[in-house]
């Protein structure tokens, strides 16, 4: 005899829900966390927006995209004595040391992990009032951003949203 | 718990995800493939079967990452293949267990 058999219902729990994330840092650091997030909502089938403001440029900048800097200056976590963190050089090898870090977890680099989220049904945009200060167009950022937008319009994409700030 | 699936006893968690890797085969794959409704194709099969042998290969479970970038899948496709929430739904027809990586 048997028992009556447990099926998962993976659709149920996700009716509806929304998530963005404001991507406003442009070190390698402070990149991750948004594209790690929004790859495991998407992964969830949440619908995912990244919005990319001032600093967070950096990541969908195709200039700088691929390559982001990691530095130790004024970061107590990293239990580097303060006048040695500043030395030259230093940004540098810290630098080189997370990529390789973030490489051995089979973790994609910056570009590569925008072109994975957007496959997987993410949503891109750029902020306008970024754009108009750095003075880039449409054509300096990655492909896969979706547009150019004001602050008005992504209230209206997020209405609804849980929404994250890093 | 001991539950029949495609006509036998195999063992299978709260949650459904059966918890001997040996006790599975193609049949028992259609089955709970057609419990989350999906109907199972070559194409999904191919994914299940890279998605078997990396488990068998290294004791974990490829997370969705893993199986585009190791098992040369196509993002999207994964995402029509197996809609919504593709790295749980795989691993539940492949009969391993949910992926719990980060990427």
């Amino acid at each position: 005899m048997t028992n009556a058999r447990p099926v998962p219902t993976f659709d149920d729990d996700v009716s509806g829900r929304k998530l963005c994330i404001i991507c406003s840092k442009g070190s390698l650091d402070m990149a991750y966390p948004g594209l790690i997030l929004a790859n495991a909502a998407l992964g969830e089938g949440i619908e995912t927006h990244l919005f990319f403001t001032f600093w967070g440029y950096e990541i969908i900048n195709k200039k700088t995209m691929g390559a982001l800097q990691f530095c130790p200056v004024g970061n107590p976590a990293t239990h580097m004595p303060t006048a040695l963190s500043g030395l030259p050089g230093m940004q540098g090898m810290a630098t080189r040391m997370m990529r390789r870090q973030i490489a051995a977890l089979e973790v994609p680099p910056v570009p590569e992990f925008l072109e994975l989220i957007a496959d997987a049904g993410g949503h891109l945009w750029a902020c306008r009032m970024s754009a108009d200060m750095m003075k880039l167009e449409r054509d300096d950022l990655f492909e896969r951003v979706e547009g150019i937008i004001g602050a008005t319009e992504f209230i209206e994409i997020s209405a609804g949203a849980q929404t994250i700030f890093i | 718990m001991l539950v029949t699936i495609a006509g036998r006893p195999v063992h299978v968690n709260d949650e459904g995800f059966l918890t001997e890797y040996e006790e599975w085969d193609e049949a028992i794959a259609a089955a709970l493939a057609a419990d989350i409704g999906i109907t199972l194709t070559q194409e999904h099969l191919a994914v299940v079967r890279f998605v078997r042998d990396d488990y068998h290969a290294r004791s974990v479970t490829p997370t969705l990452r893993r199986v585009t970038s190791a098992g040369g899948f196509d993002t999207r496709r994964l995402f029509v293949l197996f809609p919504k929430k593709p790295a749980k739904k795989i691993s539940y027809i492949a009969g391993v267990p949910k992926p719990v990586g980060c990427v």
